[in-house]
């Protein structure tokens, strides 16, 4: 015999109408107390006064592909002087039809740094890719092997040296920024102190100073009848000033590896070197990961710098092409879209790095 | 014979003797490198016939720069030239910190507002300004003054005596009187007076238990008596408007379109940062704390005043600094839009003269004395504040 379960008593309520759906939401967010009505009003008064106007301005009235003539009659912003001139804003002074060669030195670069970004890929095989990568596109830009033309670095220009000087500056500035970073947390004397010198110095002044040093100082430094290339002098200057930030970053870590690593370390026998690369480094270094992204960021934002010692980087690219009689006072429209891929790369890098924190901070 | 003695270690597995081995290479190495820069550098010196040393300071100039607090021409000396940047680069690192630090603040608590639009717009702001080169937002604001204003004939007038245009931002001034030097002695006994206030309300504060409404009467003194002052020395209210006189403006004060671009820049930039710091300090004081605080009665001002922000400033005053000094070091791309701080000066300086060295030196230990003497400070500060623990 069956038994029917006795017949539920409670009925559903549903939520009273004000704490749910989309009114409720706004009631709790925006309208809480006269305070935050009168700033809501405010801010949406404002967005209304701005936001309309623009999007007229950038897309309805605007011109994406036409000559600097039409542009001059039309209302709307005037995105042709991008489309129109974008080649030599992402490549600069490069050969016209050897240009698929930093464009496929750009698209290594993203995909490494995409297969990077998962960390079941963080392998041994990992490191040996990015050198195999950071190569070829080296061999990519410059030429001269394997039948590609050799193009001279004063006509390189645009997005990749952009990326060159950053990616390049990082990738070298690592391994002396944590050779600092021990220097000045050892215990020889003299040791630390000249590693502490270097890294004050270097953070104590503007990096301008030391891409003018690169520029006109170095030179001086040289020996008669030798010269460097000017985009090797600021990439030297990038790294100088990189490795002191990393060497602070790297020091947090080793100050965060507990002592008893070292001890342990000590007590199993192993010398200074062993331990250092084998207990302490890696240990340390996990834990600055995010503040290298970090670093990462800053030196990618801070190669722009180099427009004043005028190499053609992405900014100095974009200043000539405004600078051509035919698109002058256009300036707004380029400097945006300079300044939207600056804008997603560290977008991206910044969220990552904010991912990565998180990931990391719950395994420890 | 003892045949159980330790046999010596030799010399190369000994720490310390290893240790003294690597401290004479390195200081070798550093030597073997400065002999031969130096070296070099001599003979190219001598090569170019380069003077050295820093001569050139007396030497007339010869060029002339765009604005100046002190008198300035061009037929003044090298060194008076430097002194002008130098002030330049003080007068606009000076004014962008403190905005960067009330704008910062600002935006940093509007952050944590619980108004969704006003946080979602903040962090919009902060994500925003983070993520893009400083030199390119000076670029564009520099672009915008020169490219979006219009000109003097036709400049934007949006309040009496206020006008916008390519030239840069002029502006009507009271025009000089003996009044306000009065109104600045007043303010200055005004901070005096707040000063021994503060101490006399402490200790009554010991001795009775009770409070004073200090900073209502500080801000009473601080306008009042310079306020009493003016209206005394005869309350005048003539101004000094600027009027258009043939292509340009006269009277007034005209802040020059590179100083505002490189201010504005400089000031949203950092803004962004400091907002970051302004936030993480707030939200590390734990609710406990504050819930602490209100249950042994404290008004909510004092508990601001004496339990969050003693705490949260411990958080936020050390990477604030770093940013306020960064900001500083920023102000050296001012050579990248024309305004003449210290190293706009300083390269021209170079150009002409071709002293590299002592010029690129002279920017290097400028910005160094900014740095040195900020991070000395920092270090007074953070004992001074650190947690005295038992």
């Amino acid at each position: 015999m069956e038994e029917t379960p006795p017949e539920k008593t409670t009925q559903r309520l549903r939520p009273p109408i004000r704490n749910v759906g989309i009114l409720s939401w706004i009631r709790a967010n925006l309208f809480n107390g006269w305070f935050n009505t009168i700033l809501s009003l405010v801010f949406a008064y404002v967005l209304f006064l701005t936001i309309p106007p623009f999007i007229e301005w950038a897309f309805i009235n605007s011109n994406w592909v036409s000559t600097s003539e039409e542009c001059k009659a039309s209302s709307g912003a005037c995105w042709s002087i991008v489309t129109a001139n974008i080649r030599f804003i992402l490549f600069g002074f490069y050969p016209h039809d050897l240009q698929w060669r930093p464009l496929l030195a750009v698209v290594i670069l993203v995909l490494l740094l995409f297969y990077s970004q998962n960390r079941k890929h963080w392998a041994k095989s990992l490191a040996y890719a990015w050198a195999i990568g950071l190569f070829s596109m080296g061999l990519l830009l410059k030429g001269g092997l394997f039948g590609l033309v050799s193009v001279d670095s004063s006509n390189w220009g645009g997005l990749p040296l952009t990326l060159l000087l950053s990616v390049f500056g990082l990738t070298a500035a690592y391994p002396v920024g944590i050779i600092l970073a021990l220097g000045r947390q050892s215990n020889m004397p003299i040791i630390k102190s000249f590693c502490i010198i270097y890294i004050e110095l270097i953070r104590g002044v503007p990096l301008i100073s030391l891409l003018f040093m690169s520029s006109v100082v170095f030179p001086l430094f040289l020996p008669e009848g030798m010269s460097i290339n000017p985009i090797l002098r600021a990439q030297v200057a990038i790294i100088m000033f990189t490795a002191a930030y990393i060497a602070e970053v790297v020091r947090g870590g080793l100050q965060g590896v507990e002592r008893g690593q070292y001890e342990a370390a000590e007590s199993i026998g192993l010398n200074y070197f062993q331990s250092m690369r084998r207990i302490i480094l890696p240990q340390a270094l996990r834990i600055v990961i995010p503040p290298s992204v970090s670093i990462l960021i800053s030196a990618f934002k801070d190669t722009s710098l180099v427009v004043i010692i005028a190499l053609y980087d992405l900014l100095k690219t974009t200043q000539t092409t405004l600078s051509d009689p035919k698109w002058m006072g256009y300036s707004s429209e380029a400097y945006i879209f300079v300044a939207m891929i600056y804008f997603v790369c560290c977008f991206f890098m910044s969220n990552y790095s904010r991912k990565l924190e998180k990931e990391l901070d719950t395994d420890l | 014979m003892d045949t159980t003695a330790v046999k010596r270690i030799p010399f190369f597995r000994d720490p310390s003797k290893l240790a003294i081995l690597y401290q004479i290479l390195s200081i070798a190495g550093v030597a073997l490198l400065a002999y031969y820069l130096i070296s070099n550098t001599l003979a190219n010196l001598e090569r170019q016939s380069i003077s050295t040393g820093f001569g050139f300071f007396a030497k007339e100039s010869a060029f002339e720069i765009g604005e100046s607090i002190i008198d300035y021409s061009s037929a003044d000396s090298y060194g008076r030239a430097l002194v002008v940047g130098f002030l330049n680069t003080l007068i606009v690192s000076l004014i962008g910190i403190t905005l960067t630090v009330f704008l910062g603040s600002f935006i940093g608590i509007a952050r944590l507002s619980s108004n969704w639009l006003v946080a979602k717009l903040s962090a919009a702001y902060i994500e925003l300004f983070q993520d893009i080169p400083i030199l390119l937002q000076l670029f564009f604001w520099y672009a915008f003054f020169y490219e979006m204003l219009p000109s003097p004939r036709q400049a934007l007038n949006p309040i009496d005596g206020l006008f916008l245009c390519n030239r840069g931002l002029i502006f009507a001034i009271p025009a000089w009187h003996t009044a306000f030097l009065y109104a600045g002695i007043a303010f200055i006994v005004g901070l005096i007076i707040i000063f021994f206030l503060k101490r006399w309300v402490a200790k009554q504060q010991e001795a009775t238990g009770r409070s004073f409404p200090t900073v209502k009467v500080s801000i009473a003194i601080l306008l009042g008596l310079p306020l009493l002052a003016w209206l005394v020395s005869g309350a005048p209210t003539e101004m000094n408007t600027p009027a258009l006189k043939g292509f340009n403006f006269k009277g007034g004060i005209t802040i020059s379109p590179e100083f505002t671009a490189l201010l504005l820049g400089l000031v949203l930039y950092t803004a962004a940062f400091v907002a970051e710091v302004v936030r993480a300090g707030i939200q590390s004081v734990s609710k406990g704390q504050k819930e602490a605080a209100m249950s042994i009665g404290l008004k909510p001002g004092l508990v601001l005043n004496l339990v969050v922000l003693p705490q949260a400033l411990r958080v936020i005053i050390p990477p604030l600094t770093s940013q306020l000094l960064n900001l500083t070091k920023n102000s050296s791309l001012a050579v990248a839009i024309g305004y003449p701080d210290f190293v706009s000066v300083a390269g021209t300086t170079i150009n002409q003269t071709g002293q590299a060295i002592e010029g690129v030196a002279l920017i290097m230990i400028v910005y160094l004395i900014f740095s040195l003497s900020t991070s000395a400070y920092m270090n007074w500060y953070n004992k001074k504040i650190a947690i005295v623990e038992r």
